[in-house]
């Protein structure tokens, strides 16, 4: 079994980015960057498909050559090879379209990404890559057992294959849906799919020899003008100020009163 | 041609009502493009809910067969090509649900379509520039769709609900010829509740891990919930842990929510819970702990115990 898996380098997501002050771009001088948790739930996914099922796990980035580092991550987490492909921002769509030349490359049989990042929130790539390949996709890939479950704890993945097919329970609206689909697939990772693990120091130390392919996007010859362009970056409108309550009684009336809510 | 397409939401053969806010969007897109909205309706069994949407936008496609019984994005990605090309449609539109998240991007990359995620609305008053929110909501992006067809999911808190048309319209039916498909919809888990619906309920209760333990979520924010008639949201610790299910999780990757009043109950208020909730009209905060970041959102917040003050509160309502 092949395993694909992307790995997207974004801000840290426990910290508020900052708008330049003409609106053209995000401020990323100063700012920690690491690996997009969804896609370290794929990552962790894969390689507990390939240790039931045996095969491999190829890790890809896209963009400046520092995600270089978020591939090693994966490498450290266990994956075998990485594919970095150096590119200017790309949006969902040239995102896609890339997947699509190194997939014809590689053959996988499974691509697991994770469901959006946490930077554009878009949501898109996994379910475009699945539309221009013509294969099945099974996004928000999660599973019955919890993070604290026996399963989760044996390493057990959530993903369920056998026969060439994939079944994969996912969270939709109103509870959980369970599909199957005919390999090869495109899966998108949920939060509870499973607890990626932390890279061993010996694993950071292998994940420095293992293969790492680097590729200039130009010699893939896709056309990479952005099909959603940004164009400006603003600030929410901010929400006035709250104050403190110190009673039930107090909260009760301005509910009732001020915000006349109630 | 510049019309605009309209996918319906449809479950247990019935409307969603996250179509109409789609609907609201479709008809200001539809003006911007001089264009007419068209509808789509897909499944097995719909044409009540199809004729219901025509009382929304004058012209429905209707496509039944039974490979679209179930929502699969394969089988549902094809019908919403099939209906783009019959309505002459530029625009395609959907409400960012489960469901339209899933299929949407699917059918831009079928149209060779750019698209345009959970968006919030237009920016200025003519032109097709749409903003959305990234970065969990900390900013708003201002996008341009480059290409001739675009995609648009609408995020349903930001669109009131669109109102009946004077006139019904019709319902017309539409073929669609399917691949053989490689998905098979085996099975749904459905958490069935009578409580209003999450993302369209007035008042939203919230619980999180200040709880302390599942079977407090019953004690402590059921019957709140029920004295205000409010729907019951949670953070992601205490779906993580099991002790609601994942679909009442409120947040920058569960449910999009903008109640009239969110009370968050026992929530720290991480980055990604806000981004869920923060386009409450009012947002009450009950934690006993004073440096919660909850706090920098709330209207109002009450620094104390929420097994002391929360059963009062219901009580006193």
């Amino acid at each position: 079994m092949k395993i694909l898996c992307t790995t997207k380098r974004v801000t840290d997501y426990e910290r508020k980015v900052k708008i330049s002050p003409d609106g053209s771009s995000l401020v990323t001088e100063g700012m920690n960057f690491v690996a997009n948790p969804f896609d370290e739930i794929a990552i962790e996914e894969a390689l507990r498909l390939v240790k039931a099922h045996g095969g491999e796990v190829v890790v890809v980035s896209m963009g400046a050559k520092e995600a270089e580092q978020q591939i090693r991550q994966g490498l450290a987490m266990g994956a075998d090879r990485g594919i970095l492909v150096t590119s200017e921002a790309l949006d969902s769509d040239a995102v896609a379209r890339t997947l699509v030349k190194l997939i014809e490359k590689e053959k996988p049989d499974i691509v697991l990404m994770g469901k959006q990042a946490t930077d554009d929130d878009a949501n898109q790539a996994g379910q475009l890559l699945a539309g221009y390949l013509g294969w099945p996709q099974a996004t928000f890939a999660s599973k019955h057992e919890g993070l604290d479950s026996a399963e989760e704890k044996a390493g057990k993945p959530g993903v369920a294959f056998a026969g060439g097919k994939a079944q994969v329970v996912r969270e939709v609206d109103g509870g959980m849906e369970t599909l199957e689909v005919t390999l090869p697939a495109v899966i998108t990772t949920d939060l509870r799919l499973n607890q990626p693990r932390f890279p061993s120091l010996p694993g950071i130390m292998k994940a420095k020899k293992k293969p790492m392919e680097t590729i200039a996007i130009a010699t893939l010859g896709i056309d990479v003008a952005a099909k959603v362009k940004m164009v400006k970056y603003t600030e929410p409108p901010a929400r006035k100020a709250g104050v403190k309550v110190d009673s039930v009684d107090t909260l009760i009336s301005k509910l009732k009163t001020e915000a006349k809510v109630i | 041609m510049s019309n605009v397409l309209v996918v319906a939401e449809i479950s247990h053969k019935a409307l969603k009502n996250a179509t109409f806010t789609a609907v609201t969007f479709a008809r200001e897109a539809a003006q911007r493009t001089g264009g007419q909205v068209h509808g789509l309706a897909i499944g097995q069994g719909v044409a009540d809910a199809a004729r219901e949407f025509a009382t929304y936008v004058p012209t429905v496609h209707l496509a039944e067969s039974d490979q679209l019984a179930q929502p699969t994005a394969e089988a549902y990605a094809q019908a919403i090509v099939a209906a783009a090309k019959a309505a002459n449609a530029s625009v395609v539109v959907m409400a960012a649900t489960f469901q339209g998240k899933d299929i949407m991007p699917r059918a831009a990359a079928l149209l060779g379509a750019g698209m345009a995620s959970d968006v919030s609305g237009f920016a200025g008053p003519d032109g097709f520039l749409i903003r959305r929110a990234i970065q969990a909501g900390n900013v708003i992006a201002t996008v341009d769709i480059k290409t001739a067809t675009k995609v648009v999911t609408t995020r349903p808190t930001e669109f009131a609900p669109a109102a009946k048309l004077a006139a019904a319209g019709n319902v017309a039916p539409l073929a669609v010829t399917l691949t053989e498909l490689k998905t098979r919809y085996v099975s749904f888990e459905e958490v069935k509740s009578t409580r209003p619906e999450l993302t369209d309920a007035r008042v939203v209760v919230s619980g999180g891990r200040g709880l302390k333990e599942g079977a407090n979520y019953a004690k402590i924010i059921e019957p709140l919930a029920d004295k205000l008639g409010a729907a019951v949201g949670a953070s992601r610790a205490i779906v993580d842990a099991g002790w609601v299910p994942n679909d009442m999780q409120v947040g920058q990757t569960g449910k999009v929510v903008a109640p009239d009043l969110y009370i968050a109950v026992g929530i720290s208020g991480a980055i990604q819970h806000v981004a869920g909730m923060k386009g409450s009209k009012t947002i009450v905060a009950i934690n006993k702990d004073a440096e919660a970041p909850i706090f920098q959102i709330a209207d109002y917040g009450l620094v104390a115990d929420l097994f002391k003050v929360v059963p009062e509160l219901t009580s006193k309502l």
